[in-house]
């Protein structure tokens, strides 16, 4: 396997990367700060990985897109696994005052990684060995429902999810496997300014469970598990009752 | 974490301070407004070495990155927010172990360079610091200098056992040894008396790697000095490393009531595990956590204290005065009628460390748990600081919540050639405490 991490630098792909560097993998590490991208590269080369590439972009910018991925093939010729790792956590204040904020936090926490996720899949599907290919995009279990605390991030990542459903029936007769990550609340640097409570999970166990759904084969994976039970019940209570709760 | 969750493993003093937590290197800032800062590893110091009250501590537990690794001399290198967990769990399946190692796994390498922490096996390896090759170290005014023995000399002596005052330990080099897999080939000894455990360390010393003794320091007249030896080597039995993920269920997630732990509960504790093992010596084989790490089995295990906390005295009494110093410590103890849980003896050996204020030194080190019960526990630790005293030993930092600044200064006589190594932005509770006010 060849697998490109876009965002490596996150907390969750650095976990999810250190999995597969104890199998010796292949790995082409994208992400915007080249010292720190040195810093992930020796760890996963002292762990085992036996190649560790990276390149620095700042995956935003959509237009760079195309040459971007001619630049990633030529650095890691046929790479056929792509896990798309990055976002930010909106200021959901701000953007309801401002909504070229809103329309900021769209455009990285949605469009770039469709963008990423539509060019990969034309790729992917080409080629000859299409059903060992794998594109896995971490969302959010936010993107289940729009609820008032959280919603330009809910609502970006909520279409990432629908896309990446119809990609994967898109694909599905190529053997393309396409991965859902939904993950609850993770004590990542992203969540650094939210209280933590009992819910939050560790990158580590995040990362691992990552790893395991893209080596079986999964459409989508709640991580941890339990939050399948909780968004099952959060997507089933009426509108009429939802929209007066404060979660 | 919350702030208020960053404290040290006794719980006693509590501190307010202001956390950061970077994730990486290039982040690190070391200059805080109005506020001294003090590194903060994973907290297992048991007074007020890793607090700094009123101040800033800056988390490491994100600085966990392995750099390099040479599996032919065993030399590996990390950023110093690793665990001793993290590299164990690397480095056993290569055959490879720590060549120290403290009680817990849960120690960061900055830590345990900056604790200059010891183990079972002091008498033929010497303190962690001395296989600590090199390391980077970051100071508040942006300097980045590497020590090592034949480089920055003095700083690398100062910041191994420094308490974090030098400055922030950014990367280390270290030499592990090798190993054949995760066991050890334990001997357990029981003995009856202070004598008898004096014979058996003297004995075991130039064949066994580890050895460290519990003893019952609640039994008195007769039973004085009864226990259990320990001893061990590296088995040559190869295996696989367990997944411990399970282990951690056994947590205590609540704080336990001041009253749990008392003398009688104590005592019932000690009599079952002394007379638990029948024959006089028992040889078992061990994976590698059991023998090293049993407190750790127990998350949160400090909460069986209750929410007083607790105290952990960690003396050292020198060769010379052997015996009668320990007989006097022990007494004290049976006599105030304040319950030790875990009383652990260990005979240090005479290999120098290289810490300006390293603990270790020739002589027998004991180690007595005590619950906070206030006033009546303040004047036990005061009695038994000034036997120690008298004695020429020493109290260990990492453990001290009390100890007065005449006795540290006495303690570690080195401490006036350290004070001009300390980082001006840098400061702790404990050296504020013990240095009188002085930076």
């Amino acid at each position: 396997m060849k697998l490109v991490i876009f965002g490596a630098t996150s907390a969750i792909a650095m976990a999810t990367a250190r999995r597969y560097a104890e199998e010796k993998a292949v790995m082409l590490l994208v992400g915007r700060d080249e010292d720190k991208l040195g810093d992930l590269r020796n760890d996963l080369l002292t762990r085992g990985a036996r190649e560790v590439y990276s390149y620095s972009a700042d995956l935003s910018v959509v237009d760079q897109h195309e040459k971007m991925l001619e630049q990633l093939d030529s650095i890691l010729p046929d790479f056929n696994a792509v896990l798309i790792a990055y976002g930010t956590l909106s200021d959901q204040e701000l953007c309801e005052q401002d909504f070229s904020e809103a329309a900021k936090e769209l455009n990285t926490n949605f469009i770039s990684a469709a963008s990423l996720v539509a060019r990969i899949a034309n790729r992917f599907e080409a080629r000859n060995d299409s059903a060992q290919c794998k594109i896995a995009v971490i969302t959010s279990v936010a993107g289940d429902r729009g609820r008032k605390s959280n919603y330009i991030y809910g609502t970006a990542k909520g279409a990432l999810t629908l896309f990446l459903q119809g990609v994967r029936n898109r694909l599905s007769a190529s053997g393309v496997q396409v991965l859902t990550i939904k993950p609850g609340f993770v004590a990542t640097p992203m969540t650094a300014d939210i209280e933590q409570g009992p819910l939050f999970a560790s990158a580590d166990v995040v990362g691992k469970g990552i790893h395991k759904a893209m080596e079986s084969g999964k459409d989508v994976v709640y991580l941890p598990f339990f939050w399948w039970g909780i968004m099952f019940i959060i997507k089933s209570i009426p509108e009429k009752i939802f929209k007066k709760l404060s979660i | 974490m919350s702030n208020s969750s960053y404290q040290s493993w006794g719980r006693y003093p509590l501190a307010t301070q202001q956390v950061r937590t970077p994730s990486w290197l290039k982040d690190l800032q070391l200059q805080v407004e109005n506020s001294t800062v003090l590194p903060y590893g994973q907290g297992r110091s048991y007074g007020d070495c890793c607090l700094n009250d009123g101040g800033t501590i800056i988390a490491t537990s994100e600085l966990d990155r392995l750099i390099s690794f040479c599996p032919d001399t065993g030399v590996l290198r990390c950023e110093a927010g690793a665990t001793l967990q993290q590299i164990n769990h690397f480095s056993i399946p290569r055959g490879w172990f720590l060549p120290v190692t403290p009680g817990t796994q849960f120690v960061s390498i900055g830590g345990a360079i900056a604790n200059d922490v010891h183990g079972k096996n002091h008498h033929s390896a010497g303190t962690f610091g001395r296989h600590v090759l090199s390391f980077e170290l970051l100071r508040s005014d942006g300097e980045c200098m590497r020590c090592a023995p034949d480089e920055n000399g003095e700083m690398y002596c100062a910041t191994i056992a420094g308490l974090g005052l030098t400055g922030f330990i950014t990367r280390v080099e270290i030499k592990l040894q090798k190993v054949a897999g995760p066991f050890i080939n334990v001997e357990l000894v029981k003995f009856n008396s202070l004598d008898e455990f004096f014979e058996i360390s003297a004995d075991s010393a130039g064949k066994f790697e580890y050895t460290v003794a519990w003893m019952d320091c609640l039994a008195t007249g007769e039973q004085l000095g009864r226990g259990i030896f320990m001893l061990g080597n590296h088995s040559e039995r190869k295996g696989e490393l367990v997944e411990s993920g399970w282990k951690n269920l056994l947590t205590v997630p609540i704080d336990l009531p001041g009253f749990a732990l008392n003398k009688l509960s104590v005592k019932a504790f000690n009599t079952l595990y002394y007379n638990k093992q029948r024959s006089r010596t028992v040889q078992i084989v061990q994976y590698y956590e059991s023998f090293f790490y049993p407190l750790d089995a127990v998350q949160d295990w400090n909460r069986i204290y209750g929410k007083r906390g607790f105290f952990q005295f960690q003396a050292l009494i020198p060769t010379v005065k052997g015996r009668g110093a320990v007989r006097d410590l022990i007494d004290t103890v049976a006599r105030s009628g304040r319950a030790s849980f875990l009383v652990v003896f260990k005979e240090f050996g005479d290999i120098e460390s290289p810490g300006m204020l390293s603990f270790p030194r020739p002589g027998v080190t004991l180690c007595f748990d005590f619950p906070n019960e206030g006033q009546k526990t303040f004047t036990l630790l005061k009695q038994l600081e000034g036997i120690v005293s008298e004695s020429g030993g020493a109290l260990y930092p990492s453990k001290d919540a009390c100890m007065s600044p005449d006795s540290f200064q006495q303690f570690y006589p080195n401490w006036v050639d350290f004070k001009e190594y300390i980082d001006p932005g840098f400061s702790s509770s404990f050296w504020r405490r013990v240095s009188q006010g002085e930076e």
